[in-house]
């Protein structure tokens, strides 16, 4: 299992179109993929969720992978986050 | 009358064509052959899937932005957990319908829950989906619409894309529907049709009955059936008014602002926040002239990050690559008041401890404001604005922070605009009465009109007593404006309002006489101010001004420009 701390900084946080993309990637992986936040946890695959989690500005989030492909995955879910999914 | 939800503008005026569909219900039944009841769910989400495509296909040329709502239906349908949530239920002997429906009655549910209004929004799409994924499931066909009677208002529960595949567009003049929000399929579609629409209507469709004359009013959320000869009468000349207005619309949209006579001025909005800020650019305003940031600190319980307000600062500076955006720092106190601020009850709140006086006392918050703005300056052009400023020594303060803060980034190597201008607001007869000295220190000046007006005329906006002489008509009001554009002219440094008294097409004239170069309305007037800007020579506008100046009272001046500008 592998995980990594950080903050979303998009401004507009997990909203539709940055979770369902986030979703879409992490559900290219076998690992489970989840996201810890405000002692909540979120499975990252699944866009509803992540919607529904209502991830803000800011928040900090830790994302933890748990498989074979979990390094992958979490490169992959930490670049996207840090990245603010393009739009920041 | 009956109200409801307003979705897509206009009036229109018609017959009801109501259209009751079969109801989505069903009995529950235990299931014996639970992987064939998970293949029929599958099945019904993956046409639920096809026809969202094909109506986002539809919708892509002529409204991209509600084609890529749909595709977030069906993204949404599509997740992985949900599915699996849902087998889950058959699995336990539900049918699919119903473990379909618990399952995104769950999410609507969590979805209102949240504390942000974009997610609570997201729940009318979750019930769109729940409706769409149920009538495949229950076999329910769509109404074909492709014989509907000319002249039709369409009453029915929801309009599907499907629907509307085959609807002649110009056979309806209005859609009316008991089901439904701003982001629903309904109202998308209404949008995409530029057709009226009001949505949520309680009981619309068991009220109304066919060939019922109906008036659909989709600017205010109101349905009339069976209107009288008078209000028909209203609703008609109400509806020559939004076609006029539309085709004005689209002659102001995308260009530039100039006189008749081909000088160039400029229409900004007034914002509060991002969506503001989209909104503007959409309706064509040119740049921002007041971007008010006191709504970022009441959002919240505690004051707003540098990098938060940085990304909110950059964000709009974005969206406006021509025209600038206008940051007025924070202006709290007065009658905007932000609770962990922690400010003191005043006596009198207006001539109190507020805006510019309040931050350079408290010089961390103004300081973290400061970073951003100057921060967020890199990514367009910025400029820094100053509310209630009285005197030389604030604006010399304040840019003196400035000076500080860019000596900061510059040793930190992060980017920015070296020549990020500062301006005053003037909105205080102090600042008025020194606008030639002001003019010194500042790089442009912005006059808010409803402050000048309520402290020129020392009279309370709040008051109904004392309302009559809130009014910028006052030759106290107008001569201190006058002064204020002359000074700024005399400096050479540009000057614009925020105030409502730039949309207000009795005062344009007088302000292209007066010289002044940019006009910062809300959003929603910036082609009408632009048409009013286009109707005037600056020689025309000089003839009025003169006789509007000599005059001595604001019901003369009023009466005067009233009879001069139909």
């Amino acid at each position: 299992m592998v995980s990594k701390k950080l903050k979303v900084v998009n401004s507009e946080g997990f909203h539709m179109r940055p979770a369902s993309n986030f979703a879409a990637a992490m559900g290219k992986y076998s690992s489970d993929v989840k996201i810890e936040v405000n002692n909540m946890e979120v499975n990252a695959k699944s866009v509803m969720n992540l919607i529904a989690a209502c991830i803000k500005f800011g928040t900090e989030i830790n994302i933890v992978c748990d498989g074979e492909d979990e390094q992958e995955a979490l490169n992959e879910a930490v670049s996207m986050v840090e990245s603010g999914f393009g739009e920041k | 009358m009956l109200k409801g939800i307003p979705v897509s503008e206009g009036t229109g005026i018609g017959r009801a064509y109501v259209i009751r569909s079969t109801e989505l219900k069903y009995e529950k039944k235990a299931v014996e052959d639970k992987q064939a009841e998970k293949e029929r769910l599958h099945a019904a989400v993956e046409e639920y899937c096809k026809r969202t495509d094909v109506a986002a296909d539809k919708l892509s040329e002529t409204a991209p932005k509600e084609a890529e709502i749909i595709r977030g239906h069906k993204i949404m349908m599509q997740d992985p957990f949900m599915i699996s949530q849902i087998d889950d239920k058959i699995e336990n002997g539900l049918c699919a319908e119903a473990a379909g429906e618990e399952v995104l009655d769950m999410f609507r549910g969590m979805f209102l829950a949240a504390d942000d209004e974009f997610t609570r929004q997201r729940a009318t799409d979750v019930d769109d989906i729940k409706a769409g994924l149920l009538r495949i499931l229950l076999g329910v066909k769509e109404q074909n619409l492709s014989d509907i009677p000319p002249a039709s208002i369409i009453i029915t529960e929801d309009l599907t894309p499907s629907m509307t595949a085959a609807l002649d567009k110009n056979n309806v003049c209005g859609i009316v529907t008991e089901n439904g929000g701003r982001t629903s399929h309904s109202a998308i579609l209404a949008r995409a049709l530029e057709l009226p629409a009001v949505l949520s209507v309680p009981d619309a469709v068991s009220v109304m009955e066919d060939g019922m004359t109906v008036i659909v009013d989709g600017s205010e959320g109101i349905v009339i059936a069976e209107p009288d000869k008078e209000t028909q009468q209203f609703y008609i000349k109400k509806q020559e008014a939004f076609a006029a207005e539309k085709k004005l619309l689209a002659d102001y949209a995308d260009r530039p602002t100039v006189t008749a006579d081909g000088q160039k001025k400029e229409v900004y909005c007034n914002i509060g926040n991002i969506s503001d800020a989209v909104t503007a650019s959409e309706k064509s305003g040119e740049g921002i002239g007041l971007f008010r940031t006191e709504f970022l600190f009441m959002e919240s319980e505690h004051a707003p990050d540098e990098d938060l307000q940085f990304e909110t600062y950059k964000k709009a500076a974005q969206l406006f690559k021509d025209g600038s955006v206008i940051i007025r720092t924070l202006d709290v106190g007065g009658d905007k008041n932000i609770p962990y601020l922690g400010m003191q009850p005043e006596a009198n709140p207006f001539l109190g401890f507020r805006a510019v006086r309040y931050c350079l006392e408290n010089k961390e918050l103004f300081r973290t404001q400061l970073r951003a703005i100057i921060r967020a300056s890199a990514f367009g052009c910025i400029r820094i604005m100053v509310p209630l400023v009285t005197s030389v020594s604030e604006m010399r303060q304040v840019r003196q922070l400035i000076e500080e803060i860019k000596c900061e980034l510059e040793a930190e190597g992060t980017d920015f605009d070296r020549d990020i201008q500062l301006g005053a607001m003037i909105e205080t007869p102090a600042a008025s009465m020194i606008a030639d000295l002001l003019a010194k220190e500042c790089d442009f000046f912005s006059i808010g009109t409803n402050d000048l007006t309520q402290y020129t005329m020392a009279a309370d906006r709040g008051n109904p007593q004392v309302s009559y002489l809130n009014n910028v008509y006052e030759p106290a009001v107008l001569r201190s404006i006058q002064h204020i554009i002359k000074c700024a002219g005399g400096a050479g440094i540009p000057v614009g309002m925020c105030g409502e008294a730039a949309a207000d097409p009795l005062m344009i004239p007088l302000l292209i006489a007066f010289g002044l170069d940019e006009f910062s309305v809300t959003p929603a007037s910036v082609l009408k101010t632009r048409y009013n800007i286009s109707k005037w020579t600056k020689e025309e506008a000089d003839r009025i001004a003169d006789v509007a100046m000599a005059l001595e009272t604001a019901d003369e001046i009023e009466k005067y420009l009233k009879a001069e500008i139909k």
